[in-house]
């Protein structure tokens, strides 16, 4: 198993009531799949199928396969200036 | 070059003092600001909301971006995170430049690549009390890191 955290950012975070979870999953699972494990949780089944991610504060793909300790970011489109 | 995401009212005068010398012909300084209306709603607020370490890191990209183009590193960036109060500066980018032209170029390019990719979320508070997450850009598409 790999332990990762998840962070959840604006109306994402609203959805899930908290702006970060620990979830463990499988070693060799993907970004997308420790996201469709979220996906119970809160109001997070209003998540984009795909939506925008960053690992370790770096845009990523959902394919990106996890490592023990990532920090995954899930984000809605940015909006800044 | 300078570029931070702050959570204390920005100082423009500062940043663009920060951009001038004897070897620029500009200094160019650009000022958003929160308007007190949009989409027909009277607005009395923000809240922006921020992962801030990775928006740190990606502002600081693109100041990097912005020095090769420019040719110089008298950049400056500010973008403010929390609760703005309308006519509040919400970013503020300076450039010095020998020419004007290269100023107003370079200035752009950090404001759009500001709006395309920098991950901060914007939520407007209305007059008639209601709240609500502006719709936002997406980011230009990355290749798996792994």
């Amino acid at each position: 198993m790999l332990r990762v955290r998840i962070l959840l950012f604006a109306a994402y975070r609203d959805w899930a009531g908290t702006g970060e979870v620990t979830l463990d999953v499988a070693a060799g699972a993907s970004v997308g799949a420790a996201i469709r494990a979220l996906r119970g949780h809160g109001d997070l089944w209003r998540l984009p199928e795909k939506p925008i991610v960053a690992v370790n504060r770096e845009y990523a793909d959902l394919d990106t396969r996890l490592r023990d300790g990532d920090e995954v970011a899930i984000l809605p489109p940015v909006a800044g200036g | 070059m300078y570029a931070a995401i702050t959570r204390t009212p920005i100082n423009a005068q500062a940043l663009l003092d920060r951009v001038r010398n004897r070897s620029n012909g500009a200094a160019l300084l650009f000022i958003g600001t929160v308007r007190d209306h949009n989409d027909g709603r009277e607005v009395r607020g923000l809240r922006y909301d921020a992962y801030e370490a990775m928006a740190q890191a990606e502002l600081e990209a693109i100041a990097h971006e912005a020095t090769e183009r420019l040719g110089s590193d008298d950049i400056a960036i500010e973008h403010r995170v929390g609760e703005l109060d309308v006519s509040d500066i919400a970013v503020a980018i300076a450039v010095g430049a020998a020419h004007r032209a290269t100023a107003y170029e370079v200035s752009r390019f950090i404001i759009e690549e500001i709006k395309r990719r920098v991950p901060i979320w914007k939520e407007e508070r209305y007059v008639d009390g209601e709240d609500r997450w502006l719709e936002g850009t997406v980011p230009p598409a990355r290749a798996p890191i792994r």
